[in-house]
């Protein structure tokens, strides 16, 4: 809520420095320095700016839109926004969120430290570049193609194995399945997984080349095995930078929109079993609500959105100062 | 040097990407449905007038008349070229939202205006107001997935406690005693409802509300107020998971029940009432206009007296500015609005499942549309 | 057959080689625990391929280790392990990426033709075959621009603030607020421009609302990856360069920007690809418009990705076929776009020691 105060006291924009003709005059450094550095401060501004309007409009919707709830915001069990005592709630978006973020984390995490580790130390070199490269282009598979995939192809075909887990894991209670179609947080979760797998795989590939080469062979010349030597060189070395690669993937897992949408089957109910379908994500249910909200509704929803906003700003925060604690590295191997 | 030529290179390589982009861009062309398409319900172009019709007509609204829209938008693209007419089915709600903010020529809606929305469409309209004028009328079919039973018969209480999550398989007593001649499995009975707020959920509530109110103890309304269950996005969405998902249950437009089987209703009459267009064009027909002046909201019936009466039924309204309408699109408003009225656009709509608005009223919807202004 | 050779070195413990499997031992147990797998799934009756790969991934991990541990002790069998478990995360991984690309390929290319890439929906209904995607690329190829016109030079000039200007308050500010911007939802940031742009200042809907929402998206996407590369560059390069005597502004234009354009074009591109894919706020300010509009300043136009989003939620087989081809179209549009940023980042990338 304080974002918009904050912003309110940034500097104000000093007067653009556009002078043709002091560009045109090469010997002198100091004017095409004072230029260049108004355009890049210009445009940092210009930056913020935007940002300061959308955080101070999106804190003023969504206070309008609190200070009309009936229901607790935190705590009520329904999304009726636009009834007319609005009374709506983010405990079911929350607990969905959270939970299917952690599925696809639980999943993708070690998977990718494992692909990370396949191609920086395992491969053979002359596959590791074309199999970077192809997790480089899925990173940019669009999330709307994943969803389609996702609700097409995956999902039908995750019965079976939801019955497995049902059949073995079933006396839980977190892994019941009651036949439905398999459009649970499960599979949220799992498609989630699929989607943070190449960034995730991309950043920690990243910090395993750049363990100190040094360690790696003393420890091998000590008689270490392959294994050996990656537990105690480069995983110790590539903590942090998994960690703040696992909080980039989880970032992107909460704000995921269109995939979530497309695959989950929403409820307003938390249920016990990850495999029933229903409950919820923040995304996704600003996606698919937003289109028949009122004009209130649609405030409510901005309100879940800011508290989306916020999760995703203290996640990526996070990373953030994880990888930053490491900066000494940076540049050493570039 | 080496670094030169290669930069040469990939310039040639974007400059032949970025051509080849144009290229495709250049000769493209409209798909105006006189080559392509299986141009199975054939429409009688002739009779549309043009008129003044010219540019783009932007609407937005109610998902239910989507199939109905993009039939007449066929023959109606046909017979005016030039008109393209833009039906992005968001849902009654956001229609009448971009309609009121003036972003479109008119919004399809499947509930009428509220008193609220008429006083502030009093902005848009200068000079006049906002009004309901029904266009299309349709059953909502309760579409099922059990594999052999091709018969099913439900009646409102029933239906009310399968939605409701009180009977959960497919063999319980009540289903049985209704179909005592169907091998009914005991596979688990998979209820499916709208995510989304609907028109079509609001009808389907307002029916079991009113002809089964002590098995549905919720309010009707275009959010889905029962726990439990589970959800797909529009009418598509619903009809396909229940395609795909055995023992599942749902209710959609009967245009969107293809291959799906359907609910018999038990009503008050003697015989089980199948969704057809025919019986829910004589539930629609006891229908009453309770707009004022020249809005023709409509009040549904939902325990129509006649013999073989669909009562779950959906109508559609198109809302427009009686007066005041935005003048560069107020021709091609008026000549499109006037062609889904006559009598060729509502013969459009039995082919396509729809049913018809009756005679009486959509004279009353001519004279209007004549009106505008 | 498999327990015969190591066997045959291993009663030979004085040489200065451990005992060791020969190298065809893993690929005879992936073959052999995937035939077993296959057996158990077809002999239990399971379905699910999904259940036949783990099962083949659990007994290959456990038949590695059994093995190496009994022929060259526990040191190896862990290293064995390890490896075989790095493997196995490897083909889970490249199963469901694999699968995501086949699958499109072949139901997209049911459809996918000159005529499907030439032609608009036009008067198209959902449930009947035929139509294009012309309009949505044209839409998407303009839109995309206009937002990377707006986006990345005030990406790349921010990101060259705050690596080397940036001190002090603003620069402070200024890496806050990208931060908060990764985060902004795409609907949101739809919304904000529907009610500024639109609502606000009454402008129609349009392909530069798109553009304007898009770019807002974008532009933390280019600052981040930007100042990520731009740090990477030694600063031995900058001092050389400042010490020769070359202005500081001539240093970041030739010096420090090629250093690290590989790495900047790469961003641009990866920012691309994740614009190209948004649906959420194209779908409030683009509007849908199922003819072709080659003007994105006037009127409603296509998008590729919104194309499929409603020819999925359509939901009916025609309109899937169509959702598949487009999707392979998307695809394909943003792997040419990658692999020319890679070819200019390969080319452009100043020759290191290595």
């Amino acid at each position: 809520m304080d974002i918009a105060t904050q912003t309110e006291t940034a500097p104000p924009p000093p007067p653009p420095a556009t002078t043709e003709q002091q560009r045109a005059s090469r010997g002198a450094t100091r004017p095409g320095d004072r230029i260049f550095l108004g355009l890049s401060r210009g445009s940092g501004i210009v930056l913020l700016v935007i940002m300061a309007a959308i955080a101070a409009f999106l804190t003023y919707r969504a206070a309008l839109a609190l200070s009309d709830n009936t229901g607790n915001f935190l705590t009520t069990f329904e999304w009726d926004a636009n009834a007319i005592p609005p009374k709506f709630g983010i405990a079911v978006l929350a607990f969905g969120t959270v939970v299917s973020s952690i599925i696809a984390l639980v999943i993708a995490v070690p998977v990718a430290v494992g692909i990370a580790l396949f191609i920086s130390h395992y491969a053979p070199r002359k596959l590791a570049v074309p199999i970077a490269y192809v997790i480089d282009l899925l990173a940019a598979v669009p999330s709307i193609v994943y969803g389609l995939w996702g609700a097409l192809v995956v999902a039908p075909n995750l019965t079976g194995f939801y019955s497995w887990l049902d059949t073995v894991l079933g006396w839980t209670g977190i892994f019941e399945y009651q036949g439905g179609a398999p459009r649970s947080l499960m599979t949220v979760g799992i498609l989630l997984a699929i989607m943070i797998l190449p960034i995730i795989t991309n950043v920690s590939r990243e910090v395993f080349l750049q363990a100190p080469k040094m360690h790696e062979e003393a420890a091998l010349a000590l008689g270490a095995t392959r294994w050996e030597v990656i537990r105690m060189s480069v995983l110790p070395f590539g903590r942090s930078g998994i960690i703040s690669a696992s909080m980039l993937g989880l970032g992107r897992a909460l704000g995921e929109t269109i995939a979530v949408a497309t695959v989950l089957s929403p409820t307003f109910l938390i249920s016990a079993s990850l495999l029933d379908p229903g409950g919820g994500t923040f995304a996704q249910n600003i996606a698919s609500k937003f289109n028949e909200a009122s004009e209130y509704g649609r405030d409510a929803l901005i309100a879940s959105g800011l508290v989306l906003f916020l999760i995703t700003l203290l996640v990526n925060g996070a990373a953030r100062m994880i990888i930053a604690r490491r900066k000494e590295y940076s540049g050493a191997n570039a | 040097m080496k670094l030169q030529r290669m930069n040469r290179r990939a310039l040639a390589l974007g400059a032949l990407a970025v051509s080849g982009a144009l290229a495709l861009t250049a000769c493209g062309s409209d798909e105006t449905g006189s080559t392509g398409g299986s141009g199975g319900k054939q429409t009688n172009a002739a009779n549309i007038k043009c008129d003044d019709a010219k540019g783009q007509l932007a609407a937005s609204g109610s998902s239910a008349q989507k199939n109905a829209i993009d039939a007449w938008t066929k023959a109606y693209a046909q017979a005016c070229q030039g008109v393209q007419v833009q039906y992005n089915p968001t849902g009654s709600g956001a229609g009448i939202t971009a309609f009121l903010q003036g972003q479109t020529a008119f919004a399809g809606s499947d509930s009428a205006l509220e008193p609220a929305e008429i006083e502030k469409s009093k902005k848009i309209c200068k000079g006049g107001q906002a009004i309901d004028l029904p266009m299309v009328g349709g059953p909502i079919a309760v579409g099922y997935n059990v594999p052999g039973v091709d018969n099913l018969v439900l009646d409102a209480k029933t239906m009310a406690d399968i939605f409701n999550d009180k009977i959960k398989t497919w063999d319980d007593p009540a289903i049985k005693k209704l179909n005592p001649d169907a091998k009914l499995p005991n596979t688990k009975v998979q209820a499916f409802h709208r995510s989304d707020e609907s028109g079509t959920t609001d009808n389907f509530t307002k029916y079991l509300k009113g002809a089964a109110p002590d098995a549905w103890p919720h309010e009707p309304g275009k959010t889905w107020e029962a726990k439990g269950g589970q959800s797909a996005n529009g009418s598509a969405g619903v009809s396909s998971q229940v395609k795909q998902t055995p023992g599942a249950i749902s209710y959609f437009e009967l245009s969107y029940a293809d291959g799906i089987k359907t609910v018999d209703l038990k009503t008050e009459a003697k015989e089980p009432v199948k969704a057809t267009v025919d019986n829910a064009s004589k539930a629609i027909a006891e229908a009453k206009v309770t707009g004022k002046g020249k809005d023709l909201a409509l009040d549904l019936n939902y325990k129509p007296q006649a013999e073989g009466a669909y009562p779950i039924t959906l109508v559609t309204y198109e809302v427009v500015c009686d007066k005041g309408n935005k003048a560069e699109t107020l021709a091609t408003t008026k000549s499109f609005l006037n062609y889904i009225s006559s009598e060729d656009g509502q013969q459009v709509l039995k082919d396509n499942d729809y049913a018809p608005i009756p005679d009486e009223i959509i004279t009353k919807v001519r004279e209007t549309v004549a009106g505008l202004s | 057959m498999s327990t015969t050779a190591p066997t045959a070195q291993a009663v030979t413990p004085d040489t200065l080689h451990a005992a060791r499997l020969p190298r065809w031992t893993s690929p005879l147990v992936a073959i052999g625990s995937a035939a077993a797998a296959v057996g158990i799934g077809l002999a239990a009756g399971l379905h699910s391929r999904v259940q036949w790969g783990l099962i083949a991934a659990v007994l290959f991990v456990i038949a590695s280790y059994v093995l190496a541990t009994a022929v060259e002790g526990r040191r190896q069998a862990k290293d064995r392990f390890a490896t075989s478990m790095i493997w196995v995360t490897f083909l889970l991984a490249v199963i469901p990426l694999a699968s995501l690309i086949w699958e499109t390929v072949e139901r997209g290319s049911k459809v996918f033709s000159p005529y499907f890439l030439s032609h608009s929906m036009g008067v198209v209904a959902d449930q009947d075959p035929g139509g294009g995607i012309n309009h949505a690329i044209i839409g998407t190829l303009q839109q995309v621009a206009l937002a990377s016109l707006i986006a990345v030079p005030i990406g790349l000039l921010t990101a060259i603030y705050l690596v080397e200007y940036g001190r002090g308050k603003l620069a402070k500010a200024v890496t806050f607020f990208v931060d908060v911007m990764t985060g902004i939802p795409s609907i949101v940031a739809g919304l904000f421009v529907l009610s500024f742009w639109i609502l606000i200042l009454g402008f129609d809907f349009s392909g530069w609302a798109g553009a304007m929402a898009l770019s807002i998206l974008m532009m933390p996407v280019v600052v981040r990856s930007t100042e990520e590369m731009l740090k990477l560059v030694p600063n031995e390069l900058r001092e050389a360069s400042l010490a020769l005597g070359v202005p500081k502004w001539r240093t970041i234009l030739k010096v420090v920007l090629p250093t690290a354009i590989g790495g900047i074009t790469t961003g641009v591109m990866l920012a691309v690809a994740r614009i190209a894919g948004e649906t959420a706020p194209v779908l409030l300010l683009v509007w849908v418009n199922p003819f072709i509009n080659t003007n994105p300043f006037d009127g409603a136009q296509g998008s590729l990705p919104l194309y499929i989003y409603q020819q999925y939620a359509a939901g009916s087989e025609a309109s899937y076929d169509r959702a598949w081809a487009a999707a392979l179209a998307l695809i394909g549009f943003i792997m040419i776009l990658n692999l020319v940023a890679r070819g200019i980042a390969r080319w452009k990338a100043p020759k290191t020691g290595r």
